[in-house]
């Protein structure tokens, strides 16, 4: 028990039970299944963005662009669902993983064949994407009433009671869970974060294995923008705007280490949950939604320390009595 | 033992070591943008646009030079936009009261700095790294900003607090810019000819190495905090009063231009290297392509492409000459 | 050789006897700029067979271990595996042959567990193609157990003790199957038994027809383990053969050339007054009640083995570290550090052994690195002069008789000799009282060797109180005029030169002083 408390999980667990009691003292329909179901949901999209920036953060690196990949795939499978509304919805999500995937893929090039530092390459190309989405609608928005049923119903449709969004985060969260505890892919992010050097003589390719990580992060950002241009009815340029860095502090709050190699999958499915909880919790204890930033920047903050403390290195013991 | 040699100061001369250098190359692509500028556009001459146009970046550049001695140094600080909302919304806050124009720049210079400090008590006393509690604090900042003034606005500032951002103060040259300029002579200045320039490059190159050989590293770290967020005050004094009101959503995103700036000047960001004079040409880039875009009515968004490539581009460029130069010579 | 040796030392082999060479290297050269750091060198490791590695610092034995392990590779000669020639263009294809090298610093994962460390980068999977950690954690027990090894293989890494990390590594190098094991000064910060039991591993892989080199300054061990020696000295090899045809004499005498009085340049210096006087110094966790005074003149050797607690209690005294306990005085007053920066303007400064991270900013200038510590020196109002920086800094290098091709060079370009000329300037140009020299003369070629202590003994007769910590008993005997023995943090004894003899200092230092062979 104590090394479950010991651990970032066992006290976001604790964080996250406290924070819900407190809600549920003022508001005690809150824990209502059908709404703690509900907030899930609403998160679903913060889990899986936050699921693969993990990957990338394990790296020691940082992908600020994965907001900017959203909206113009988001954009961009909006316009071929207005376009042709006839195409099923299943290959325009095949599409939305495609072109997040190349998007990711060229911020992977970008770091590793060219060297780029990621907080500068994805800096850049956060703006390039961005400005594409505008390039690409014109400025013009895509509304509800031009998507048709299918790509609108697809991610409400309820399946055993949840609808099918919260299953694609369960899915994802099983599928990330299996690729960083089961798969080498998965434990060469841990290794090239957290020592580089030893990942060299080990016969892992850092450069390698850092791609393949942006390559994740864009292919989730990708499926993440079909998901928010059907769950919010329409795409426009500006969509999920700063989005990126609510996906950091997620990470950040969920005990990935910002220096690399440490993190888990549930630290970052909490820390989601975490930020979420906060955001539908607000105008329900009837807090103004205004406090939101303040409040989440604040998590923030606290996270940041906790997390340092946890990493300090434990100084050489020469003492044999000191121990 | 040996005969006695005098070692050279240096081996190659200061000219040769202008050419080759960053700046350089920066100030060609100035000159390449500002030539294309002017075939594009029988405005982009006229000195008064020029100056004007200068109005869209003088507010950023000022906070980029002090960013850029934080990037040298090895840290960051994200929250500089945030730092604007919320120092601006003090101000607003203030005026309201019907406060003079010489209280309204002590409250947005103040907020600033008290921010910057935050900062830096952040990152030097407690150890946390600074992109993370930057983030943090961007999001506290505006935050804070928020609960003040929710979706309102400020108006009613005293006509004379205009002066800051929308005066001239000689000529062509406008307050903005002119503040800018004596900024970035007066870093430029500290940069490379003081102690502290000279410890903050000792600081981004090594902290370790450099704290073994007697410097501050915690001190400085935390004057550069601390100098960040004044320049965040004198900026939002300068944007408040060129827009003459205020919304906590004001300056959103500046943060990332500014780093863009910084980087697009040459200083790297891992940190130890960089110039001032490299973020000023990189300022004056960006400014000549938003103007001059702007007068070709390209939308903004179009236009952050253009930076986000070039920064891109700016970047790899030397990785890749270096990596053809390798495989020419095909050296071990 | 003392009689506890010799009874572990057999009889040499008739040459024909001996096993085939596993690893052959064959006039291997290798240079760096500023440094020739192998010159046609030439090894053979044999199955079955420990071959101690055997040179002073800056001999060349890590660039050896470094082209080994794929990491460098040779400008000219050939290594041989079984007879055929083999290159090693990768860490992996060193791995792939068969080769794993073992170091002070264990090159492994610290968040991960220790099955997962001893099969990262070859981990068995499941029919899915999953990792099997139900296998990982199996075979990592029974390879523990095969060494011997009490460790709980799901445990991070991060929390075992630096001898139970060998075995780790150890381990993991039987999981890959090596043919050849490096191990680099394994038994450096390991106790007694923990070496012994070390020893009994070895031992274990001998009889499993491993090639094992042995690298180690420690006479002891090194007769107490291997077969064969291999002696380098300056870049080449200067003898091979069986250790059961010489004799620790032999041994030190291939090794250093010449004979030990010539190579330390000592001044006699009538020493001054007391300059530091620390009384029951002492740390949380890293050293407990150290006391001695120090006076102008005077050079303090602190003897122990890597792990006795000694940097720690330099960099204390430097103020990177608070002390818990105990007093400090400096020419007679008390005195108290936070920062370097004060323990720099009382007049104490400390050369760090880790010269790249600690030392010298490697990126920057010479000049640059030179005026550091004194940039209130150089300039005025805090403006910085040009014209007294270069002055200052040639100053100082023409005093050290510093190589390099100007003061803008940038030190990380410097042969290490020289980089540490750079240092030692920088606090001379401080004026200093004090000066700590950690390991001054590790990694430095011969010639820059004799420099730095030709310097040393200089400060000395100049009046600076000297404190000079050094794993090198040559080294010790050769400078100091009183020597400190250290042991895990704790003083062991407080020695004038004359009391000291090189098996006292070992005795001291590894806890053997009441024993006798």
């Amino acid at each position: 028990m104590k090394n479950l408390l010991a651990r970032r999980e066992g006290l976001l667990v604790i964080a996250l039970l406290v924070l819900l009691v407190v809600i549920a003292s003022r508001f005690p329909d809150f824990l209502a299944p059908r709404n703690l179901a509900g907030v899930f949901n609403d998160t679903s999209i913060l889990i899986i963005l936050a699921l693969g920036q993990t990957a990338v953060i394990l790296t020691r690196s940082i992908d600020l662009s994965v907001a900017a990949n959203l909206a113009l795939t988001g954009m961009a499978v909006a316009m071929l669902n207005a376009a042709f509304p006839g195409l099923p919805v299943p290959l325009l999500i095949l599409a939305s993983l495609a072109i997040g995937l190349g998007l990711g893929a060229i911020n992977g090039l970008l770091v590793w064949k060219f060297g780029i530092p990621p907080i500068v390459a994805t800096l850049g190309t956060m703006t390039v994407y961005r400005g594409s989405s505008f390039l690409l609608s014109g400025g013009k928005w895509v509304n509800a009433h031009q998507m048709s049923p299918g790509f609108l119903e697809w991610p409400r449709a309820v399946i055993a009671g949840l609808p099918v969004l919260s299953w694609i985060a369960l899915l994802v969260i099983g599928l990330a869970f299996l690729l960083f505890t089961r798969t080498p892919l998965g434990r060469a992010f841990y290794a090239v974060g957290g020592n580089p050097t030893a990942a060299v003589y080990t016969g892992i390719d850092g450069g390698r294995t850092r791609f393949m990580a942006f390559c994740l992060s864009g292919t989730i950002a990708g499926m993440a923008g079909y998901l928010w241009v059907s769950r919010y009815a329409v795409a426009y340029v500006d969509i999920a705007a700063g989005f990126e860095l609510d996906v950091v502090a997620a990470c950040v709050i969920g005990g990935i280490s910002i220096g690399g190699g440490i993190g888990s999958v549930a630290g970052a499915v909490l820390g989601a949950l975490f930020l979420g909880t906060i955001k539908n919790a607000l105008p329900v204890v009837q807090i103004s939604p205004f406090w939101q930033m303040a409040i989440s920047g604040t998590i923030i903050i606290c996270a940041v320390a906790l997390n340092a403390r946890a990493e300090k290195a434990k100084g050489r013991l020469i003492l044999r009595s000191a121990t | 033992m040996s005969v006695a040699r005098t070692l050279p100061d240096r081996l190659d001369s200061s000219s040769a070591r202008l050419f080759k250098s960053w700046e350089a190359l920066l100030l060609l692509v100035a000159v390449v943008i500002f030539g294309v500028n002017s075939f594009a556009s029988p405005h982009f001459l006229d000195p008064w646009n020029l100056s004007d146009a200068t109005f869209n970046f003088t507010e950023k550049a000022t906070i980029a030079v002090a960013m850029a001695f934080l990037i040298i140094a090895g840290e960051i600080d994200l929250s500089v936009a945030a730092i604007i909302a919320l120092a601006s919304t003090a101000m607003g806050a203030v005026a309201q009261t019907g406060a003079g124009t010489e209280t309204l720049v002590f409250v947005g210079l103040g907020v600033g700095l008290l921010c910057g400090a935050f900062n830096g008590l952040l990152v030097t006393r407690f150890q946390l790294p600074s992109i993370v509690v930057t983030i943090g604090t961007m999001s506290l900042f505006r935050g804070l900003a928020y609960v003040t003034l929710g979706d309102g606005v400020y108006k009613g500032y005293p006509a004379d607090f205009a002066f800051f951002g929308q005066e001239y103060v000689w000529s062509y040259f406008s307050f903005e810019l002119t503040l800018f300029l004596g900024v970035a002579l007066v870093g430029g200045l500290i940069l490379h000819t003081t102690s502290f320039g000279r410890q903050v490059q000792a600081i981004g190159n090594s902290p370790l190495a450099a704290r073994f050989s007697g410097v501050r590293v915690e001190r400085v770290k935390f004057i550069l905090f601390l100098a960040t967020g004044l320049a965040a005050g004198a900026a939002s004094v300068m944007l408040t009063s060129r827009l003459g009101s205020t919304r906590p959503s004001i300056a959103l995103g500046w943060e990332l231009e500014v780093v863009t700036m910084v980087v697009l000047g040459g200083v790297s960001i891992l940190g130890g290297s960089g110039t001032i004079l490299g973020v000023v040409i990189a300022a004056f880039v960006m400014g000549l392509v938003t103007f001059g875009f702007g007068l070709m009515n390209v939308p903004g968004i179009v236009m952050s492409i253009f930076i986000g490539l070039m920064l891109i581009g700016v970047i790899a460029l030397p990785i890749l000459a270096r990596r053809i130069h390798a495989r020419l010579t095909r050296r071990v | 050789m003392s009689a506890v040796a010799q009874a572990f030392v057999d009889k040499p082999m008739p040459d024909a006897a001996l096993p085939a060479p596993l690893l052959e290297l064959a006039e291997i050269s290798r240079s760096f700029p500023g440094v020739k750091a192998l010159d046609g060198v030439s090894l053979v490791l044999r199955p079955g067979r420990v071959t101690a590695l055997i040179g002073e610092n800056g001999a060349g034995k890590s660039t050896l271990v470094k082209i080994l392990t794929g990491i460098y590779q040779p400008e000219a000669g050939e290594i041989r595996l079984g007879g055929s020639a083999v290159q090693l263009p990768t860490a992996e294809a060193a791995q792939e042959a068969g080769i794993t090298a073992i170091h002070q610093e264990t090159v492994l994962f610290d968040e991960l567990s220790v099955a997962e460390n001893i099969f990262i980068g070859h981990a068995p999977r499941t029919r899915w193609g999953l990792i099997d950690w139900r296998s990982i954690n199996a075979r990592a027990t029974g390879i523990l157990r095969t060494i011997e090894a009490d460790i709980d293989p799901t445990m991070r890494l991060r929390d075992l003790s630096i001898a139970q990390r060998h075995l780790v590594a150890v381990a993991r190098a039987l999981s890959v199957d090596a043919r050849i094991l490096i191990l680099d000064e394994p038994t450096a910060a390991l106790s007694h038994k923990e070496a012994e039991d070390l020893f009994r591993i070895i031992e274990t892989l001998k009889s499993q027809g491993k090639a094992v080199l042995f690298i180690s300054h420690k006479f002891e061990e090194v007769f107490r383990i291997a077969d064969d020696y291999a002696v380098f000295r300056d870049g080449k090899a200067v003898g091979a053969g069986q250790l059961a045809s010489v004799s620790q004499d032999d041994l030190v005498r291939l090794m250093v050339g010449r004979s030990v009085e010539q190579a330390f340049p000592k001044i006699q210096v009538a020493p001054g007054e007391v300059m530091l006087a620390i009384k029951g110094y002492s740390h949380p966790t890293e050293f407990d009640d150290i006391s001695f005074e120090l006076k102008a003149g005077e050079i303090l050797g602190v003897y122990g083995l890597v792990g006795a607690g000694r940097s720690e209690l330099c960099q204390s005294l430097f103020g990177i570290t608070q002390r818990s306990r105990g007093t400090l005085y400096l020419d007679g007053r008390p005195k108290y550090f936070n920062s370097p920066a004060d323990a720099i303007d009382a007049g104490i400064v400390y050369v760090p052994e880790e010269r790249q991270r600690h030392g010298a900013i490697l990126p920057m200038s010479i000049f640059s690195n030179m005026t550091l510590p004194s940039l209130r020196r150089v300039g005025r109002m805090g403006f910085l002069s040009a014209v007294e920086e270069f002055s200052l800094s040639r100053r100082y290098a023409e005093r050290l008789d510093l190589r390099a091709s100007s003061l803008s060079q940038a030190v990380g370009t410097l042969s290490g000799g020289n980089q540490q000329k750079v240092v030692i300037g920088k606090w001379l140009a401080t004026s200093p009282k004090v000066i700590i020299l950690d390991e001054p003369t590790k990694g430095i070629d011969i010639g820059s060797k004799a420099a730095v202590h030709g310097f040393m003994s200089e400060l000395a007769a100049d009046g600076l109180a000297v404190i000079m910590v050094s794993s090198e008993i040559p080294e010790i005997l050769g400078m100091a005029d009183r020597v400190l023995v250290m042991r895990e943090g704790r003083q062991v004894g407080l020695y004038p030169r004359v009391d000291v003899t090189p098996e006292i200092l070992v005795r001291a230092a590894t806890g053997n002083l009441g024993v006798r062979s």
